[in-house]
């Protein structure tokens, strides 16, 4: 249908330095009218900078290169000036106020008037008209904190069509949503398709892509690639090749597994809420992890993976109610993070940026944190051991930082990451609990972060995988656990498991026999 | 690079801490520098220095509590009440109880514990915003010091005087100087040549090049230079004063506190606390005990502070220790800490506090009004801070933030920083690319 499309967006041989790096090197992107136009590439292959041109965060003037939208050239000055052409733009981190309702914040900076007030009888009406358009069914009066990251994306989405939106671009739109969610939004974005609306999406997903996308621009170190069309038959590998330049062989590197004894074992643990007492979020829940095993925990948002990984680590969430953790024969009591670290337990949390690091810190800082006792001496630091450790890491996790003085925060997502694991595998754990561990993170870094997985397991430590992609768990775990609702409902082998069987799992209210 | 930039990154920047202290201590200079001129010559006569340290040296024992507490993401505004609450105390008891005063120093410091430990278990055990804690604090204690004191003033002994208005004492032979202040400058100058070395080794074993041979040596002798020239003016003031003892207490604790800070993993956990709290938590960190313990401190300080200055004044009034919290908090953030906590230096803050000192002091011996000095202050404090945020955000070279925490951020110049994909988009730090 799009071939003989009219073209909406076209931007020629862009080109954005900033000071020392080459950001964008001549990059060309052509967008028809009511297409979904997919831009994949890795972390810092260009994809959220050249958006930023598009939209105006980077001015007129900043790149070179000309943007013609609609048939003329635009030079947008801030994105306000975008925005009123019908570029908007949906950022990864959702910008909603938490204590604001779903219609305030639809109307946000965009309130609807009269006579100088506020017209919220007008508002809670055009709010209710574009809910109903991205299929979001809440009282408009509901707080955002009161729904959740899969509604909260839609509100977003409300608001760009409270502007008015002609091209949407969403930046990986479904990075934070369960399954369900995710095919909810893709079957929206099909939907503004069929109104003419054109789309803009990136993503790391790379099957998402492949069921949605007509067009493909592929970003390679700040250059353009190439640019697929999805009817020649373009499918994930293809995709893969393009992002990375080479043939990845597979997608999880080849493992034989070197499985030991149980060593760590939670029995009948009860934890409730924080705030809501009355809510019981982890059920009676027992599992057991090898030395040497890569354990996974399958469910969808919400089902309360995090909560038990959290709550076995030093009680860092909720009130603990009664069970019993024992590890190597012996039952130990974690009530603190430290006692946890001490007892050789080690939590990576599925938020990197918020719960994982100090942006503030260097690379160097950032790996000592956990365990400064191993680089002091009463209490003293020793810099030079600190230098050391960081250094050996950042060697053989191949973190891509010029020096170990390097902020993370100047860091790509996969490599803070690889700082992150870095930071727990220096507390020398027996036990890794990984929360999510690929998330947001491109295809190169994900297969040496299985890579660095892998060899922990080797290692005969046990780690466990927390994880929303059915493939990474089939792919890199010996055994799944599926956990539906604060409770565990299921144990399947690797052999056994396909993404049917664990989702059903993952859905059911039943409780499987336990063996 | 061209050779300037070479050399001016060598002298103010650099990885080692020995060249960003370098390079605030070249900013203070300056600033003198334009006050000896404008004065002629008064700002760095003996009497004159002596002055300057005694009247600000509370301050700067205050900012040093302050930038701990700014720094884990709090603030305290009660500073200046506690300082007088337990200025009053000290002096009631040796006025009417017959406390010896070394007894009584050991008091004040009792009730600043005590009363730190009130308002850290405020913070940190009950959650209640650090802001509201102190400011119910600077009520409670002011109307505390005026209830007890009736007040009135209370004066103190004479030997208790001596941590604020007493000097090194003459020793020795006759040199025409005070011997006790040489020594101290010679220990000063030998201390910074040993830590030059120090950190050209430490360094070596990092495998990083330290920085050319002559670079340090212009940098030590920058360094001796300034204390040498200090130790003689301290030494050589109206006999009966030279260094002041609030001085070396002060000395002593900027030592002691910014060694704590850097260098020990309770430190490095006041950084880590304010800079991301959460994840300070899930590392292991003690988030109670370091809020506790940071509230504390700080009005262990303040008691301190307050003693000293009852001292030096000789006697305890109502209207003692009145606004310091906020000459310690803008000390604080012009010596470049983050208003949002996790960035910051003692040294930092003690060159912002010498900085704010040297200017009230230079304005006043120009005969400026205290009302203008207000308002000069006032926008000094305004544009500092505003300069460092503006360079900030323009991912510029940051005047103070450079001094501060030096240029450690930085891409040393022999890495290529395209062989990082973290640099190709610079503005943006998320988790997608």
């Amino acid at each position: 249908m799009n071939a003989a499309a009219p073209i909406l967006l076209e931007m020629r041989s862009i080109t954005k330095e900033f000071p020392g790096v080459k950001a964008l090197a001549d990059v060309n992107l052509v967008v028809r009218a009511g297409e979904i136009h997919a831009i994949c590439g890795e972390n810092g292959a260009g994809k959220s900078t050249l958006m930023k041109v598009l939209s105006g965060v980077y001015p007129y003037g900043t790149y070179d290169g000309q943007i013609v939208y609609q048939g003329a050239e635009t030079r947008f000055s801030d994105i306000r000036a975008s925005e009123h052409a019908g570029i908007v733009i949906i950022h990864q981190e959702l910008a909603l106020i938490p204590d604001m309702s779903i219609a305030e914040n639809i109307f946000l900076g965009n309130e609807p008037r009269k006579r100088g007030a506020i017209d919220w009888k007008a508002a809670n009406r055009m709010a209710l008209d574009l809910m109903a358009r991205v299929g979001l069914q809440e009282d408009p009066d509901t707080l955002i904190k009161d729904i959740g990251v899969g509604k909260q994306q839609l509100v977003e989405i409300a608001k760009a069509f409270a502007k008015d939106v002609k091209l949407l671009i969403l930046d990986e739109p479904t990075a934070a949503l369960n399954e369900a969610d995710s095919r909810h939004l893709l079957d929206l974005l099909r939907g503004f398709r069929s109104r003419g609306i054109t789309s803009i999406m990136i993503s790391h997903k790379l099957n998402e892509i492949e069921a949605i996308a007509d067009q493909i621009t592929i970003l390679r170190d700040g250059r353009t690639v190439e640019t697929l069309n999805i009817q020649d038959g373009v499918d994930e590998d293809r995709i893969v090749r393009g992002m990375v330049g080479r043939e990845l062989s597979s997608r999880f590197p080849d493992h034989t597994p070197k499985i030991g004894e149980v060593f760590f074992e939670v029995r009948d643990w009860n934890v409730r809420h924080p705030i809501s007492a009355e809510r019981q979020v982890c059920k009676n829940e027992s599992f057991v992890v090898r030395r040497g095993e890569i354990v996974g925990f399958a469910g969808l948002m919400g089902a309360g993976r995090t909560e038990l990984a959290m709550s076995v680590f030093g009680r860092s969430y909720g009130v603990f109610e009664s069970g019993t953790i024992v590890k190597d024969g012996k039952e130990i009591v974690l009530k603190s993070v430290a006692d946890a670290i001490a007892h050789g337990l080690a939590y990576v949390s599925e938020d990197r940026k918020a719960l994982g690091l100090n942006l503030l810190d260097d690379i160097k800082a950032s790996t000592v944190a956990a365990k400064l006792s191993k680089i002091s001496r009463h209490g003293v630091l020793d810099e030079v051991r600190e230098y050391q450790a960081a250094e050996s890491y950042r060697r053989d996790l191949r973190t891509k930082a010029p020096t170990v003085d390097e902020g993370v925060a100047k860091l790509s997502g996969g490599n803070q990451q690889k700082v992150v694991l870095a930071k727990w595998m220096f507390t020398d754990p027996d036990l890794l609990i990984l929360d999510e561990p690929t998330r947001g993170i491109d295809v190169g870094a994900k297969y040496e972060i299985y890579g660095i997985i892998q060899r922990l397991a080797d290692q005969g430590k046990g780690v466990i995988v927390i994880s929303s992609e059915l493939p990474e768990l089939i792919g890199l775990c010996d055994r799944i656990y599926t956990v539906f609702e604060g409770a565990i409902t299921g144990e399947l082998a690797r052999a056994d498991a396909d993404p049917e069987t664990l989702m059903k799992q993952m859905t059911s209210t039943k409780k499987m026999q336990t063996r | 690079m061209s050779r300037f930039k070479d050399l001016q990154k060598n002298l103010f920047g650099g990885t080692t801490s020995n060249a960003r202290q370098f390079g605030m201590i070249a900013t203070l200079v300056g600033i003198v520098l334009i006050f000896q001129i404008w004065t002629n010559g008064l700002t760095l006569r003996s009497d004159n220095l002596i002055a300057l340290f005694n009247q600000n040296s509370y301050i700067l024992i205050l900012a040093i509590g302050m930038l701990m507490v700014i720094v884990a993401g709090h603030i305290d505004l009660s500073v200046g009440s506690v300082a007088a609450f337990t200025g009053i105390l000290v002096a009631k008891s040796m006025a009417e109880w017959d406390l010896p005063w070394p007894a009584a120093i050991v008091f004040g410091l009792v009730i600043g514990a005590a009363i730190g430990a009130w308002q850290g278990f405020w913070v940190a055990y009950i959650g209640v915003p650090a802001f509201i804690v102190t400011l119910a604090g600077m009520l409670l204690f002011r109307g505390g010091n005026q209830y007890i004191g009736n007040a009135n003033t209370i004066p103190v002994p004479e030997g208790f005087r001596k941590i604020g208005s007493g000097f090194l004492p003459e020793v020795g032979p006759s040199t025409g100087y005070n011997n006790l202040t040489l020594l101290l400058g010679l220990a000063a100058c030998l201390a910074v040549i040993w830590r030059e070395l120090q950190s050209r080794k430490t360094r070596r074993e990092m495998d990083a090049d330290p920085a050319p041979m002559w670079i340090s040596i212009l940098r030590m002798a920058v360094m001796v230079g300034v204390i040498v020239f200090a130790s003689l003016r301290f030494a050589s003031g109206r006999v009966g004063t030279s260094f002041p003892i609030s001085g070396i207490i002060l000395v002593a604790l900027v030592l002691a506190y910014s060694f704590y800070t850097r260098n020990t993993a309770g430190g490095r956990h006041i950084y880590a606390v304010g800079g991301n709290s959460r994840a300070a938590e899930l590392s292991g960190v003690k988030l109670k005990r370091v809020n506790f313990f940071v509230m504390m401190n700080m009005s262990i300080l303040a008691a301190l502070a307050g003693m000293i200055f009852v001292a030096r004044s000789a006697a305890s009034g109502p209207q003692d220790g009145n606004g310091w919290e906020l000459d310690a908090i803008a000390a604080v953030f012009i010596g470049g800490a983050a208003v949002s906590g996790g960035i910051g230096t003692i040294s930092g803050s003690i060159v912002g506090g010498l900085v704010m000192a040297v200017l009230n002091n230079g304005l006043q011996l120009q005969g400026v009004g205290t009302d203008k000095v207000q308002i000069i202050k006032g926008l000094v404090l305004l544009l500092a801070v505003a300069l460092d945020v503006y360079n900030k955000r323009q991912g510029r070279f940051s005047i103070i933030g450079s001094l501060t925490r030096g240029l450690r951020r930085d891409t040393p110049s022999g890495a290529p920083p395209s062989s990082s994909d973290a640099g190709r988009e610079p503005a943006r730090t998320t988790v997608s690319g």
